[in-house]
């Protein structure tokens, strides 16, 4: 008898221990989440000014001149968004025709399941280096193509694999009732499309935030200059390689600007993931389930 | 109709509205065969990507044999020496020091998100996770040095020489700047960490109800029924995870790049400043056109890398995809 209670005792003690094991495991990933939020805000609020994203870095700005990092700025978004164009245009053929005509378990699904995954977890120095063998090989320089080239690599296989989960989760007997009534499986493309709108509007939004914070791959392909992007084949600035560089001087008043400037980077990658999210649950009521 | 179906004579049983209209059939097929051209050229990217690394660190690999390169110890361009060794095995401690950091609490956060929290619970964490996926590398980089190195720097390595640096001279302090493998490894684990909760939380939600259901009747505490499941279900998905998230931390650059010191040697205390192979790309493509068989000594230097990336990822993957499907 009293060693069975001390056995329960022992069984409720291991439990209650892990158990604050785990949750103290998940508090701690959270709680590091908001320190770093916490640091960069601090740190960079200081030396975020109107000046700093309304205007070009001017002479003698890596001193600690007056300036701004506009051009950085605006160099991202133009990467981001052709990068996320550009993948989309690839992403969403190949998704829906896993979807329609590929057969279920059949190889080439497979294959081009596996594919992506590779590609999901190739790193982005890698497609750097990719896309710099390309421009060696072509004897083209660095340039705002050459970027949104080799950034949509990097975001195409966060884009499709996020789609594919997306339409993944679309009724069997939405596909079945469609078929039966006729349709052919281009057609139900179309209602495969319309149903999993809520779901890539997430998918682009998730990819543009990770396209615009990817710094390895466009550190050889769209190089950095202090204007703004004019053409296409111009070099172009970004905004995770002005916080590297701004880092990497040795006055404490460009660093401040550093700060600053991966401040702006948080606050767009924070927004953009959680409209993502916020999308999803909102639009999410107008999908059939 | 009757109950026997009659051999249509060649169409004319049927209406012309039941049967495909040629513009709606032809738009089939060629969507068909458009979108399939598509998915088959997106599996040959990956071949291509392998492929055209290969091409241009060709120059290097006809001039030294693999066991020159990878086992040499000397990297100087300007000599002609190019050895990968000190590099690889800086990118070995680095991940290592990372997955040491958060493979634990990846796991067991992972296990509780599948096992213990609500519905509720779980879609208010699962997005702050997201969150941590998203944050750029730069910006871990810019947390790495305004937080991690300090506190290597003042806390964690007079710490570390006063109680225990004479005992085990692995955890003495030689680097007095705070840049070095642990500083890498710590950021490095933090950003790993969402990655190995959310392959760990999967596999273990594939876990069948049934068993656990059986478990707990069985008088099994919660604790209990989760050990079980995850040593008779969950190990080799939860290994997968884990490797996964070596192969991630593998290639990422910046934030480690940042923090790491960038010194090319071999370490003797995890204090100790090294050179990953990623930095070793990004930190020289501004110079290497100007030295014969640079460019080429970094094309090989991202093979490697992706070499090792590619094989850690598809044996976790099948990994994972025989345990699903033993499951089922």
């Amino acid at each position: 008898m009293k060693q069975m209670r001390r056995r329960r005792v022992r069984r409720a003690l291991e439990e209650q221990c892990f158990l604050w094991l785990m949750r103290l495991s998940l508090l701690g990933a959270v709680g590091v989440l908001g320190m770093i939020v916490g640091v960069i805000c601090w740190r960079g609020a200081g030396a975020l000014s109107w000046e700093m994203v309304s205007s070009l870095p001017e002479g003698g700005f890596y001193l600690g001149r007056e300036g701004g990092i506009l051009n950085a700025l605006v160099g991202s978004l133009y990467l981001a968004c052709g990068a996320t164009v550009l993948a989309l245009c690839l992403a969403v053929p190949v998704v829906f025709y896993l979807h329609t005509y590929a057969s279920p378990g059949g190889r080439l699904r497979h294959g081009v399941r596996l594919a992506l995954d590779i590609l999901w977890g190739i790193p982005s120095i890698v497609y750097g280096a990719f896309g710099f063998a390309w421009m060696v090989y072509l004897g083209v320089r660095a340039s705002l193509l050459a970027g949104i080239l080799t950034l949509a690599l990097v975001v195409l296989p966060i884009l499709a694999r996020t789609l594919d989960e997306v339409v993944e989760m679309t009724p069997v007997l939405l596909r079945e009732s469609t078929l039966a009534l006729g349709a052919t499986r281009l057609e139900w493309m179309g209602v495969l499309l319309r149903q999993s709108l809520p779901g890539l509007l997430t998918a682009i939004l998730l990819a543009f935030g990770r396209g615009i914070g990817d710094a390895a791959s466009v550190l050889f392909t769209a190089g950095y200059t202090d204007n703004l992007p004019d053409s296409l084949l111009r070099p172009v600035a970004s905004l995770p390689l002005a916080v590297f560089f701004l880092l990497g001087t040795p006055f404490p008043e460009v660093q401040a600007r550093a700060y600053a400037a991966a401040l702006i980077l948080t606050i767009i990658v924070l927004g953009v993931s959680v409209s993502a999210h916020l999308s999803l649950a909102r639009l999410g009521r107008y999908v059939i389930r | 109709m009757g109950g026997v179906v009659e051999q249509p004579d060649k169409g004319s049983q049927r209406s012309e509205s039941f049967r495909l209209s040629g513009r709606r059939r032809w738009s089939d097929r060629v969507a068909h065969r458009l979108l399939g051209l598509i998915a088959g050229a997106l599996c040959l990217l990956v071949v291509g990507v392998a492929a055209a690394l290969l091409l241009r660190s060709l120059p290097l690999l006809s001039t030294f044999s693999l066991f020159e390169l990878w086992g040499g110890q000397v990297w100087q361009p300007m000599r002609g020496l190019f050895g990968y060794a000190p590099f690889v095995v800086g990118s070995l401690w680095v991940t290592a020091v990372a997955m040491a950091v958060a493979v634990v609490p990846a796991v067991f956060s992972g296990i509780y998100l599948a096992e213990y929290v609500s519905e509720r619970g779980r879609a208010l964490l699962k997005p702050l996770l997201d969150l941590l996926v998203g944050i750029p590398s730069v910006v871990y980089g810019v947390w790495g040095v305004l937080f991690v190195v300090p506190l290597v720097r003042d806390w964690i390595g007079p710490w570390a020489e006063q109680t225990v640096g004479d005992a085990l001279p692995f955890l003495g302090r030689t680097s007095p700047s705070g840049y070095g493998l642990l500083s890498a490894g710590l950021v490095l684990g933090i950003m790993v960490f969402p990655l190995i909760v959310a392959v760990t939380e999967e596999v273990m939600r594939s876990v069948p109800r049934e068993m656990r259901e059986a478990l707990l009747s069985l008088g099994a505490t919660r604790w209990e029924t989760t050990k079980c499941s995850v040593r008779r279900v969950g190990l080799p998905g939860i290994l997968a995870a884990v490797v996964l998230g070596f192969s991630r931390a593998f290639g990422e650059t910046l934030a480690v790049m940042m923090t790491v010191g960038n010194v090319a040697q071999f370490p003797s205390t995890i204090f100790d400043p090294v050179y990953p192979l990623p930095a070793l790309i990004a930190n020289n493509y501004g110079e290497m056109m100007s030295v014969p068989l640079y460019e080429a000594a970094l094309m090989h230097a991202a093979l490697l890398l992706l070499g090792v990336v590619i094989i850690f990822n598809v044996g976790a993957r099948l990994v994972i995809e025989r345990l699903v499907r033993r499951i089922r």
